[in-house]
């Protein structure tokens, strides 16, 4: 397969139609780009675009490279040869399933081995509370639960260079785990987010508003200090969160900001 | 001129889909017109006249809608003709699974609905598995990994068939249908349809209401499959 070395964003149009404020977006593996804006400014557009490779045929009038060219018509319709994976904001799934039934069927539409399936529910159960067991009806998982498989499904059955994650905090699952497993190293990753952590983490941020690209800020030696900063107290907020969950009391913990 | 043949369930998509592809169609210079068959009501007819093509409808009242489309095809392509039109858009009504109102010849567009779930494809039968293209509409509703298992399992159902990634709304697919359409044949003299329509020959059909088995006469199927003929 051919290898990926640049993923380019040929801008398009807003949601009135005008000129994007920037022409061109160039990503190269190993970096995180964040996408950030209020919501309805266009980021679930954006990651859309890059998941369909669209080619001007999409509201936006997008265009998205691979390595600089136009991609062929298989790489952007057939599993068994798509690089990119998506975990989009979507908390359930509606398949009428098992989970091993669902996966087994997902391993065969992106060519992988079926052994791929017990390690999915494994890591999937890293990253949520409530267990997940093979026999269990994917309709009857808890949206932490059905997110926490997703990401667990794009880690290793649909392991592709490119990586789209849309809004990872709002699943009730470990934010930074969840991160540290999808974006491994060599890949090129966007991140959709409204969270400051995981926003200050990404190398450089992509601006939205009124469904257009604004802005490309990269992220400074200053955000970076205070990145450092708030995941610390994250840290300390999810320490919280786990103790009040699991029935304990919070009075005795010690403030660390 | 070309016949294109779009069925699928109520409420899949077909006419929103259409909407964004006879847009396509008409910018790279076809002219389409689209006949809407339907049984008892339909305003389609508005919608697809916004684009400023010939519309047509077609009710069946009692009588089953797609063999009423199958029987009222010819008449289809004369008006068709009549209005200079390059392709001829058939929507179904799209009720009953059994049916495939597919003629060799025409583009068979089977649109479906992602989130009726990846067991859908395997019930559909001959709408599907004779289909050339195969819209699957509603995936952003869906996972990425729920619109791959969808995939394969339409793969498993009809190995042949494009399948098309479409929304209704964004219009994403539109284009890559409307290219597909450009590209197909123009539509031969004798037609013949790809698979048989159902069986409906029992006193049911001429408007029998009592309920019994005494009462009904005909080609009739019993629950546990045996199939007889009463009457005389």
């Amino acid at each position: 397969m051919q290898e990926i070395h640049e993923l380019t964003i040929i801008c398009g149009i807003d949601k009135c139609g005008l000129k994007e404020d920037v022409d061109k977006i160039r990503v190269c593996p190993g970096e995180i780009i964040g996408i950030v804006g209020p919501t309805g400014s266009g980021k679930s557009s954006l990651i859309c675009d890059i998941e369909q490779l669209s080619q001007g045929d999409t509201p936006t009038r997008r265009k998205i490279l691979i390595n600089g060219k136009a991609p062929g018509r298989d790489i952007r319709t057939d599993p068994r040869k798509k690089r990119i994976a998506q975990l989009s904001q979507n908390m359930h799934f509606l398949a009428d399933m098992t989970v091993e039934e669902f996966l087994r069927m997902h391993a065969k539409s992106r060519n992988r081995n079926s052994d791929t399936v017990e390690r999915v529910i494994e890591i999937a159960n890293t990253l949520t509370g409530e267990s997940i067991q093979p026999g269990h009806q994917l309709t009857i998982l808890s949206g932490g639960q059905s997110r926490a498989l997703m990401a667990a499904d794009i880690a290793v059955i649909s392991d592709s260079p490119i990586v789209l994650i849309d809004e990872i905090e709002n699943a009730g699952i470990k934010k930074q785990e969840a991160l540290k497993l999808l974006a491994a190293e060599g890949k090129i990753v966007l991140v959709v987010t409204h969270d400051p952590v995981l926003a200050l983490m990404t190398k450089r941020r992509i601006v939205m508003r009124n469904g257009g690209i604004r802005q490309v800020i990269t992220t400074t030696p200053g955000e970076m200090n205070v990145c450092s900063e708030l995941v610390r107290l994250d840290n300390y907020m999810m320490s919280l969160r786990d103790t009040i969950r699991h029935g304990g009391l919070v009075e005795q913990a010690a403030v660390v900001v | 001129m070309k016949l294109v043949v779009v069925a699928g369930t109520p409420g899949s998509g077909k006419t929103s889909v259409l909407m964004h592809t006879i847009r396509s169609l008409k910018q790279a210079g076809t002219s389409p017109a689209v006949v809407k068959i339907d049984c008892l009501w339909t305003d389609d007819d508005k919608r697809f006249e916004r684009l400023d093509i010939p519309v047509r409808i077609g009710l069946s009242r009692d009588m089953c809608p797609d063999h009423f489309a199958i029987y009222n095809t010819d008449e289809m392509l004369k008006w068709a003709r009549e209005q200079d039109a390059g392709v001829l858009i058939n929507e179904t009504a799209g009720l009953c699974l059994r049916c495939a109102p597919y003629p060799d010849g025409c583009l068979a567009v089977c649109v479906i609905d992602v989130t009726t779930g990846p067991n859908t494809p395997l019930k559909v039968g001959p709408l599907l598995t004779t289909a050339d293209v195969v819209v699957a509409t509603k995936g952003d509703i869906v996972s990425q990994a729920e619109r791959e298992v969808f995939r394969e399992r339409v793969n498993e159902a009809n190995p042949d068939c494009r399948i098309i990634e479409a929304n209704g709304l964004s219009g994403q697919g539109a284009s890559e249908l409307a290219e597909v359409i450009s590209e197909m044949p123009d539509v031969g003299q004798e037609l013949t349809l790809r698979h048989n329509a159902p069986l409906a020959i029992c006193t049911l059909c001429t408007g029998e209401m009592r309920v019994a088995k005494e009462h009904h006469m005909g080609v009739l199927r019993h629950i546990d499959g045996f199939t007889e003929y009463r009457g005389e």
